[in-house]
């Protein structure tokens, strides 16, 4: 029993530490490149409609 | 009336990207995936069904992505981030809080199977049902990488959490010897 606390405190403690690293990767700014991206991406779409593929 | 469902792609960049990272550990490797990633899933738009978990479909198309240009590389992507490997020695503070450079080593340290299953389900929320669903997988296959990867982390980290390594069993305590004489050299 202890030592399933003790699992259980560990993952614990190693899931605090990996939500803070993920963290840190989500609040990094998102380089233009990938919205720049997005944007060629939906103006190409738009264009194909334009000339009518369905 | 129902917008285009590639317009939410975006609100998910942030997550894919940590995603990427964690998954090569390497900056610039990992905007490429998500580069190619994007591509397919605005051509692919139509393999997502509205209404279901857009983050998880990202998500699957990246990893898809990864380990398929794994496989064409022939061998799992090196240690990248090896230089950290040298730092792993220090003792987590007794708060608990961990030396990040060490963190980072230990989780590098991870097979790419077991850092993905810990991402998925111990920092990114995902359900052990839908981590399966992304990665192929029987759930229970899920739950042993995860386990499997939190152990593996706690002994790279020296995390026996004081009493604890007394109640490891013999096998476990010569496994962690083991490794240290190992990696000592």
């Amino acid at each position: 029993m202890a030592q399933d606390r003790n699992k259980a405190r560990q993952s614990q403690v190693i899931d605090e530490n990996l939500k803070r690293v993920y963290q840190d990767m989500l609040d990094e700014k998102v380089p233009d490149r990938f919205l720049d991206l997005l944007s060629q991406l939906k103006q190409q779409q738009e264009n194909g409609n334009h000339e009518g593929s369905k | 009336m129902s917008g285009d469902p590639r317009d939410e792609i975006v609100e998910h960049l942030p997550a894919l990207r940590a995603f990427a990272l964690s998954l090569t550990r390497n900056g610039a490797l990992a905007d490429d995936m998500v580069q190619d990633s994007l591509v397919k899933a605005w051509t692919k738009i139509d393999s997502y069904q509205p209404g279901t978990n857009m983050r998880a479909w990202l998500f699957t198309i990246l990893r898809n992505t990864y380990y398929s240009n794994r496989r064409k590389a022939g061998r799992e992507v090196a240690d990248v981030d090896g230089i950290y490997t040298a730092s792993l020695s220090e003792k987590p503070a007794h708060d608990g809080r961990l030396q990040m450079t060490d963190f980072h080593a230990a989780f590098a340290k991870l097979n790419d199977e077991q850092r993905e299953a810990l991402i998925l389900v111990g920092a990114s929320g995902f359900s052990y049902e839908e981590a399966a669903n992304m990665c192929g997988v029987a759930v229970g296959t899920i739950k042993s990488r995860t386990n499997r990867a939190r152990a593996r982390l706690a002994q790279l980290m020296h995390l026996d959490m004081g009493e604890a390594l007394e109640m490891t069993d013999g096998a476990t305590l010569a496994v962690i010897s083991g490794n240290r004489t190992a990696s000592v050299g």
